[in-house]
C-alpha cells in the first residue's frame, strides 16, 4: 500500500486523532471555513449592526459601509422608548414563560407514564401525542374555539395554544429520554413509601434536567420568535416582540427607517443569543442526542 | 424522532417476572399505584382542547360560509373548495407550497451536510464557527426576512458587491422575479435553518464507529470513497430527520416569505399560510379554514410516504 495521492497519504497517516494531519485539504480547511462563515453569516450580520448604527439619512438605503458616526446606542434607545418595546417585551415574557414552564412540566408528567407503562393503549396515545410534531395546527379554527371559550385575545388563550402546539415536541424528547434512565432510583423511593407525585417531582424530574434543557431552548426558540400564531390569537390585543416588529416594520411607521428596524432586530434577538451563549455546550449536545437515535 | 414515530417500542417489560414478586412487591409494583394514568390527563387535556379540537373544527368549518360579514354560519358543502379550485388559487398555492418545501429541503440539507463535513474535526476554530452558524437559527425568522429584504433590494448590498466584483452595474431585483424569487426565498429559509441541520449531521457523523473508518483507511479507501460508501449510508437516520423536518416544517412556513416578498411578485411565492393570513385579514374565514384544511391534508399525505421512503432506505443498510 504505497501512498500515491495526497488523499491516500492522508488516509494512511492519520491514526486516531493523535497523529498530525498535513494533507492539503486539511491545511486549507481553517481558511476555507473561516472565509465561508465571514461571507455567509458575517455579511448579513454586519449589515444589521452597521445599519443599526447609522443615522436615518445614512440608513435610507442599507449598505455595508460602516457608519460615519456610530449611533447604535441612540437608535436602540429610540426603539426602546418609541417602539413600545417595554410593553411588547413584557407581553412576550407573559406568554413565553408560563407556556414553556407549563408545557415542560405537563409534558414530562405524561412522558414519564408513557415511557414506564408500555401498554397497547399507551402506544396509541404516544403516537397521537407526537403527531403534532409534523401536523400543522389549525390556526383559524383555534381562534373560533378561543372565542367560544371566552379566551379570545387573552394571554391565557395564547399560552394554551402554544402549549398545545409544542406539547408533542416535549413528549417526544422526554419520553425517549425517560426510556434510557434506569428505574432503580424510582423503585428505591417507592420502597421508602413515596407516592407518585413525590417520586415524580423529587426523583424523576431532577433526572430529566439534560433533556429539559434541550426542550426549553427548542420551545423558547419557536415561541419567542413566533409571529404567525400570535397574529391570529392575540393580534391587536396583546403585543409581543415579534408581533410588534411585524406591525411597525410592515406599517408605514418604520418605512425607510432601516436603522430602527435593525436596532429592533438586535434588541429582540439579544435575549436568546445571551441564553445560548451561556449554555451553548449543553444545548448543542442535548439537541443532537435527541434527534439521532 | 422518526424512530419513535413509526414504532413506539415498549422497550421495557413493566411487570417483573412473577417468581420474584413477593406479597410486598405486589402492592409496590402495581403500575396504577406507582405510575398512575391521571398523570397524563393535563397534557392530553391541553392537546385535546388546543390541538385536536381545532383540527376537528377544520373539517366542519371548511364546509360552511363562515365570514366576518355576518353572524349566521350555514353549511355550503364543497362550495369553498369549488370556488378556490375554479379561481386557480387552490392549485397555484399548492404548487407553490410544494415547490418551496422541496427547494428548502434540498438546500437546507446540502448546506447542513456541507457545513458538518467542513467543521467535523473538534478543533477550537471549528467549535467557534459552529456557534457562529447557529446565530441565524436563534434569530426570529421575521428578522431574517427583513435582513434579506434589505440585502436583496435592487440597490441593496448584494448587487453592490456583485457590481464591484464584476466591474459593471448589477441591479437585479432578486425578490421581484416571477420565476426565480421562490428559489431565492427558499435559499433564505435554508440559510436560517442550516445551522440546526449541521448540528444533527455532526451528531450523525459522531455515531459512526472509529473502527469502520480505520478499516477503510487500512484498505486504502480514498476520502471521497470512504464518504460515499461508508459515511453517507450511515448518516441515514440524520438524513431522515433533517429531510422530514425541513420538508414538513417549510410547508408550514410563513415569516420568511411574508417578510421578504409578502407572497409576491404576482403571487408566485404565495404559500398556503400566506394565503390563509391574507384571506383571514379580509374576513373570509371559511376560505382561510378551507386552505388550512388543505394544508393539513397536504402535510399528512406527504408525511407518511416521505417518512416511509426514508425509513426504507435506512433498513436496507
Amino acid at each position: 500500500m504505497t501512498p500515491r495521492s495526497p488523499a491516500r497519504r492522508h488516509a494512511s497517516s492519520v491514526t486516531g486523532s493523535v497523529a498530525r494531519d498535513t494533507s492539503f485539504p486539511t491545511r486549507l480547511q481553517p481558511f476555507a471555513a473561516t472565509a465561508l462563515a465571514l461571507v455567509t453569516i458575517g455579511i448579513p450580520l454586519w449589515l444589521v449592526v452597521a445599519t443599526a448604527g447609522k443615522s436615518r439619512g445614512e440608513a435610507l438605503i442599507p449598505n455595508l459601509t460602516p457608519p460615519t458616526h456610530w449611533h447604535l446606542l441612540e437608535n436602540l434607545g429610540e426603539v426602546w422608548s418609541q417602539g413600545e418595546v417595554p410593553a411588547a417585551f413584557f407581553g412576550s415574557l407573559l406568554v413565553v414563560v408560563p407556556a414553556v414552564v407549563g408545557v415542560l412540566i405537563l409534558g414530562s408528567m405524561a412522558s414519564w407514564i408513557l415511557a414506564r407503562r408500555a401498554t397497547r393503549l399507551n402506544a396509541v396515545l404516544y403516537a397521537l401525542a407526537i403527531s403534532g410534531i409534523i401536523l400543522p395546527p389549525a390556526v383559524i379554527t383555534v381562534v373560533l374555539l378561543l372565542r367560544q371559550l371566552g379566551l379570545a385575545g387573552s394571554a391565557v388563550g395564547m399560552i394554551g395554544v402554544y402549549m398545545g402546539i409544542y406539547m408533542s415536541t416535549v413528549i417526544f424528547f422526554v419520553t425517549g429520554f425517560v426510556r434510557t434512565i434506569p428505574t432503580s432510583l424510582e423503585e428505591a423511593a417507592q420502597i421508602d413509601g413515596a407516592g407518585p407525585v413525590r417520586v415524580f417531582f423529587h426523583v424523576v424530574l431532577p433526572l430529566l434536567r439534560p433533556v429539559l434543557a434541550t426542550a426549553t431552548i427548542l420551545v423558547c426558540l419557536y415561541v419567542w420568535n413566533d409571529v404567525f400564531y400570535a397574529f391570529f390569537v392575540v393580534g391587536g390585543r396583546l403585543d409581543t416582540l415579534p408581533l410588534n416588529l411585524f406591525r411597525v416594520a410592515g406599517a408605514g411607521l418604520y418605512l425607510n427607517n432601516w436603522h430602527l428596524i435593525f436596532a429592533y432586530v438586535i434588541l429582540m434577538s439579544l435575549p436568546l443569543v445571551v441564553v445560548f451563549a451561556v449554555a451553548q455546550r449543553k444545548i448543542i449536545s442535548g439537541i443532537t442526542s435527541g434527534a439521532v437515535k | 424522532m422518526l424512530t419513535a414515530t413509526d414504532t413506539p417500542v415498549p422497550d421495557r417489560p413493566l411487570a417483573p417476572p412473577p417468581a420474584s414478586r413477593g406479597p410486598a412487591g405486589r402492592t409496590r409494583r402495581r403500575p396504577d399505584r406507582t405510575h398512575p394514568m391521571w398523570f397524563m390527563a393535563p397534557a392530553f387535556a391541553i392537546l385535546l382542547v388546543f390541538f385536536f379540537l381545532p383540527t376537528a373544527f377544520n373539517f366542519v368549518y371548511a364546509f360552511t360560509d363562515w365570514s366576518g360579514f355576518k353572524s349566521a354560519i350555514r353549511p355550503v358543502g364543497f362550495d369553498n373548495f369549488a370556488d378556490l379550485a375554479s379561481s386557480g388559487t387552490l392549485f397555484s398555492a399548492l404548487r407553490v407550497t410544494v415547490v418551496y418545501a422541496v427547494l428548502v429541503a434540498v438546500f437546507q440539507n446540502l448546506f447542513g451536510l456541507g457545513l458538518a463535513l467542513l467543521l467535523e474535526r473538534d478543533t477550537w476554530l471549528n467549535r467557534t464557527l459552529r456557534v457562529f452558524f447557529l446565530i441565524p437559527v436563534l434569530m426570529s425568522a421575521l428578522a431574517v426576512g427583513y435582513i434579506f429584504q434589505a440585502l436583496l433590494k435592487p440597490e441593496g448590498s448584494l448587487n453592490q458587491l456583485l457590481s464591484e466584483i464584476f466591474r459593471h452595474d448589477v441591479d437585479h431585483a432578486w425578490l421581484g422575479d416571477t420565476h426565480w424569487t421562490i428559489v431565492v426565498v427558499a435559499l433564505v429559509h435554508a440559510w436560517k435553518w442550516m445551522g440546526l441541520s449541521m448540528l444533527i449531521y455532526l451528531a450523525g457523523l459522531k455515531t459512526i464507529p472509529e473502527e469502520i473508518m480505520e478499516a477503510s483507511r487500512i484498505d486504502g479507501a480514498s476520502r471521497w470513497h470512504a464518504f460515499r460508501r461508508l459515511r453517507f449510508p450511515l448518516l441515514a437516520p440524520a438524513i431522515t430527520f433533517n429531510v422530514a423536518t425541513a420538508l414538513l416544517g417549510s410547508m408550514n412556513g410563513f415569516d420568511i416569505v411574508q417578510a421578504t416578498t409578502g407572497g409576491g411578485p404576482a403571487r408566485t411565492t404565495e404559500i398556503l399560510n400566506i394565503f390563509i393570513y391574507r384571506t383571514f385579514g379580509q374576513g373570509l374565514f371559511a376560505q382561510a379554514t378551507t386552505m388550512s384544511l388543505v394544508l393539513f391534508l397536504l402535510v399528512s399525505l406527504m408525511a407518511f410516504p416521505v417518512i416511509r421512503i426514508l425509513r426504507k432506505r435506512e433498513e436496507i443498510l
